[in-house]
């Protein structure tokens, strides 16, 4: 079972690898701030104060030690502890609060904080401009080492930032597996993304209700599936090559896309267009939940239909389909439509996300679409290839960006490394696939 | 009984030996110790069953496999081949069965292709071309040197590579398969090269499938069975028939299996086919219950015709009756569906995608009789692959076996179990036995007789006029786009009655 799904998912490996060297490489001191972290200061401080004592919760002007500060308080006061102060702020709001505590005569009991307030210079100067508070107790929830990389935001960034291209690959992958390839869905995603952003600006732009955004979708999409037909029309009828067929096509919606905005961005949206690219359903963002249904939907369509084998089997020999009564030409132009459908999907999640529709989005997508593709272990050369090898695909793609983001490479060389990687992941499931590194470079010639 | 011949004699006149060669793949042992001696000028035939160890033990003398043990010498020499090329340099040339000649060049740039002769970096053509006309003398052929090899037929491209190797000076010429796609008359242009290049003292190994060929050309033949070497023999010393026994491991009774045959009502007329110059005006009619031969020479339209009633190509007019109804057949999914089906004579380019597994080319043609609501019912798929895989006796790995890693004859039965699945009314047989060796031939022979004695119409096209003459009921004549003749007669009909009708 492992080892079915190390052969067919090689590429799981490289993906892991990347996860744990990213890990390593962004490991970092990290503050609990959770609620979790509050109960647990909360218990320590019922155990070891009494309900009487003056406590300060402080948190920095920053969204997590504030809300950590806030939280604490509330969960004091219901504890009992009614002389807790929650202080927010600057350094100076906390020495205010401190002249405050001395001018009432107070006695201050503990400082409780989720600890990047502990080096703030107030607090190390209070034995000597506060002796008298030099018996105060500095209260903060453990830290521990965790990687920035395995954070649930940084997860979820990596997720997000990957999800338009993982998603046309899913189109991608079962047009390279007839052997084709499609370059226009870069163009494709501006196209989409225009004609669905123009069509609410017409319906009402701003003020237009919720359903307006769907219907600008719809259209966005089915007029990328209509072009996408044409496009495996040609190729299947008139066997021009793909190649060529969808670079034509690339050029043309590119095209399109400015002359139907004239070249501007369309900022007239509805207020539900970031639902989509920017929203959350059940704390999971909506973008994500739309690609692990698509990917399953896709994986079970290719692997389980008998349309999904027939694109397998026009891919890995288009002579043998045919005589075995494949529709061979229904099937390839039904894979330009998806992947064309998929590539407008993704306009609309781009337009979304961006909150307005531009038309020089997309641009060089198709190339990491193709890049996210072939790395997942699709042959270029057609008949094999996996879905989810795909998604592993993309996400390789993704975490490279990502851990050389959180490492503050620069984009340039970024750039470079990503190729380099891409490249020698490739090569890496290539050695794999034919018994070891040693074989691969002793490889010679087949005949 | 196996009875070694007695050893050449040492001195010069021994020109290859291969001493003990082992070599074992995951799962498989290809050769087991397997040891040969071949003179200067004489022919070696090497026979054996599909997957004996014929084409591992010419691998590893090309170079393409490295045997696990074992010595190569070639004039007394030892020689280490770890790749073509070296096998190139020891004097080793292999003309393989897809010949390696690029369709694009010229005869003349393909035969110097990696050696071109050049002055300051350009091509001498002239000299090139002088060498070449030099070979072609020397072995009496006559190509124009110009041509593309894209241009030329099967038999011409064949002896290009055969003026390749010569013109790297080989010693030893090994020829896999070189009749499989020659005409009769081609074929014997072939052996009058190969006598030839004899008399210049090369040594040759030729290895075939048609056992009457090794008689006629070589002067040796030696038998591999499961990777071993079960004998060598001087062909004046041997009969067909104990070849035969010693190449499937039990005695063969009768090449064609005979059966009564009572034909039935009639499943398909075809009337006045034609497509450009390949099919003329082409009427016949098939009966359920019989055999019915298509006979003719390579070109002759046999093949064309198949496939306008399959479907798989348009004709410019005709009519086809299934079951005396006319019938529109569009598309190979036409015909399946009017219970038509055609095993092609290319079995790798047209019958199997190579790259998928057994059993995904067994269910290509059958998925909707597999298909349970949207989903298909992979279990069913596999339940039925099991049951031909052992009625047919397939030998695999596995169902996931991809049949690029089977032999010809396995791959021809998973052609034949993708088929019989369909359970046709038409069954279309073109060239079935080509490559395949002599045990698996005589199971394809029962199966159509079993099919045509269950009521299917069998079409059966083969250039083995003994083939055509052994297993049909009627056979049909064609030449060039027509059909020259019909023959009902068949018992009382000679090899060379069809050839007559066939070349006229």
């Amino acid at each position: 079972m492992t080892r079915k799904l190390l052969s067919d998912y090689g590429m799981i490996l490289v993906l892991l690898l990347l996860c744990v060297f990213f890990s390593v490489l962004t490991l970092k001191e990290q503050m609990p701030r959770g609620s979790a972290a509050v109960a647990l200061l909360t218990e320590q401080i019922n155990n070891e104060f009494k309900k009487s004592d003056i406590i300060l919760a402080v948190g920095a002007v920053n969204k997590n030690s504030a809300s950590f500060a806030e939280k604490l308080g509330e969960e004091l006061e219901k504890e009992g502890f009614s002389n807790t102060t929650v202080v927010v702020g600057v350094p100076r709001d906390l020495r205010l609060a401190l002249d405050d505590i001395r001018a009432k005569g107070g006695e201050l009991a503990a400082i409780a904080t989720s600890g990047d307030v502990t080096k703030w210079g107030v607090i190390e100067l209070i034995p000597e401009k506060y002796p008298e508070f030099s018996g105060c107790k500095m209260l903060a929830p453990k830290s521990y080492m965790w990687p920035v990389f395995l954070k649930r935001s940084n997860l979820l960034a990596i997720v997000d930032r990957i999800v338009v291209i993982a998603l046309i690959a899913i189109g991608m992958t079962m047009v390279i597996i007839t052997a084709g390839i499609d370059l226009s869905v870069g163009s494709l995603i501006a196209l989409s993304a225009v004609i669905g952003t123009l069509l609410m600006k017409k319906m009402g732009g701003l003020q237009a209700p919720g359903w307006v955004v769907l219907v600008g979708f719809l259209v966005g999409i089915l007029s990328c599936g209509i072009v996408g037909a044409l496009g495996g029309f040609v190729v299947a009828r008139f066997k021009v090559a793909p190649f060529i067929t969808t670079l034509g096509i690339m050029m043309m919606a590119r095209g399109l896309a400015f002359m139907i905005t004239g070249g501007f961005s369309i900022y007239q949206v509805p207020k539900a267009l970031p639902w989509l690219g920017q929203g959350r359903s059940l704390g999971i963002p909506n973008t994500v939940v739309l690609l692990v249904v698509l990917y399953a939907v896709a994986h079970i369509f290719m692997a389980h239909t008998r349309l999904g084998r027939y694109i397998y089997a026009v891919g890995g020999n288009k002579e043998a389909a045919r005589l075995s009564g494949v529709p061979v030409k229904f099937v390839i132009v039904f894979v330009y439509i998806i992947s064309s459908l998929a590539a407008g999907l993704g306009g609309c999640i781009q337009a979304s996300q961006l909150n307005t529709g531009t038309p020089n989005i997309g641009i060089m997508y198709e190339l990491y679409v193709i890049a996210a593709v072939v790395v997942g272990g699709t042959s270029l050369s057609g008949g094999s290839g996996r879905i989810l090898g795909t998604l592993i695909g993309a996400f390789i793609i993704s975490v490279i960006q990502n851990g050389m983001n959180l490492l503050g490479i620069e984009s340039y060389t970024q750039q470079v490394v990503l190729g380099a990687v891409i490249l020698g992941a490739v090569l890496l499931d290539k050695a794999r696939s034919s018994g070891g590194m040693l074989a691969f470079l002793q490889k010679k010639k087949k005949y | 009984m196996i009875v070694m011949t007695k050893e050449p004699e040492p001195g010069n006149s021994l020109l290859l030996e291969m001493r003990q060669i082992d070599k074992s793949f995951p799962g498989v042992h290809a050769l087991k110790n397997v040891s040969m001696k071949l003179r200067r000028g004489e022919v070696m035939g090497l026979v054996g069953e599909n997957g004996a160890g014929k084409s591992t033990l010419i691998k590893v003398l090309g170079g393409a496999h490295l045997p696990d043990a074992g010595k190569i010498l070639i004039e007394g020499r030892q020689f280490h081949i770890p790749s073509p090329t070296a096998a190139q340099q020891a004097g080793v040339s292999i003309i393989y069965q897809e010949f390696n000649l690029i369709p694009g060049l010229t005869v003349r740039e393909n035969i110097f292709l990696g050696r071109e002769k050049t002055r300051m970096g350009f091509v001498r053509a002239a000299e090139e071309h002088s060498k070449t006309l030099q070979l072609f003398r020397k072995i009496g052929i006559n190509i124009d040197t110009n041509a593309r090899c894209s241009e030329l037929t099967v038999a011409q491209q064949q002896t290009v590579e055969i003026a390749k190797a010569l013109s790297v000076n080989a010693k030893i010429i090994v020829m896999d398969e070189p009749t499989a796609t020659l005409t009769t008359q081609e074929t014997e242009r072939l052996f009058a090269i190969i006598r030839d290049l004899k008399s210049h003292g090369l040594g040759i190994i030729y290895i075939s499938h048609r056992l009457d060929e090794i008689f006629e050309v070589a002067d040796r033949a030696m038998v591999l069975r499961d990777g071993e070497l079960v004998g060598t023999h001087d062909i004046n010393d041997i009969t067909l028939e104990k070849l035969i026994e010693m190449m499937v491991g039990r005695p063969v009774e009768s090449e064609f299996p005979k059966r009564s045959i009572s034909p039935g009502r009639e499943r398909l007329r075809v009337e006045d086919l034609c497509r450009g110059k390949a099919v003329r005006n082409v009427s016949f009619s098939a009966r359920a219950g019989e055999v019915l031969g298509f006979a003719g020479l390579i070109g002759a339209g046999r093949t064309e015709t198949m496939r306008l009633i399959f479907g798989a190509d348009k004709p410019d007019k005709g009519r086809i009756f299934i079951n005396g109804r006319k019938t529109d057949v569009r598309s190979p999914g036409d015909a399946i569906r009017n219970r038509i089906c055609l095993l092609t004579e290319d079995r790798k380019g047209q019958g199997l995608v190579l790259i998928h597994s057994c059993r995904e080319n067994f269910g290509l043609p059958n998925l909707d009789r597999f298909v349970r609501g949207m989903f298909l019912d992979q279990r069913k798929e596999r339940k039925e692959f099991s049951g031909f895989v052992q009625s047919l006796r397939i030998k695999l790995t596995g169902h996931e076996q991809l049949t690029m890693n089977l032999s010809g004859g396995n791959q021809q039965k998973v052609v034949l179990a993708k088929w019989l699945a369909r359970n046709a009314d038409i069954m279309i047989f073109d060239e079935p036995t080509r490559g395949i060796d002599v045990g698996t031939k005589y199971e394809i022979y029962l199966l159509i007789n079993r099919l045509a004695d269950e009521g299917k119409a069998i079409i059966m096209i083969s250039s083995e006029l003994p083939e055509v003459l052994g297993m049909s009921d009627r056979i049909i004549v064609m030449h060039e786009g027509r059909v020259k003749g019909e023959i009902t007669d068949v018992a009382n009909t000679t090899q060379e009655d069809i050839l007559s009708m066939a070349i006229a």
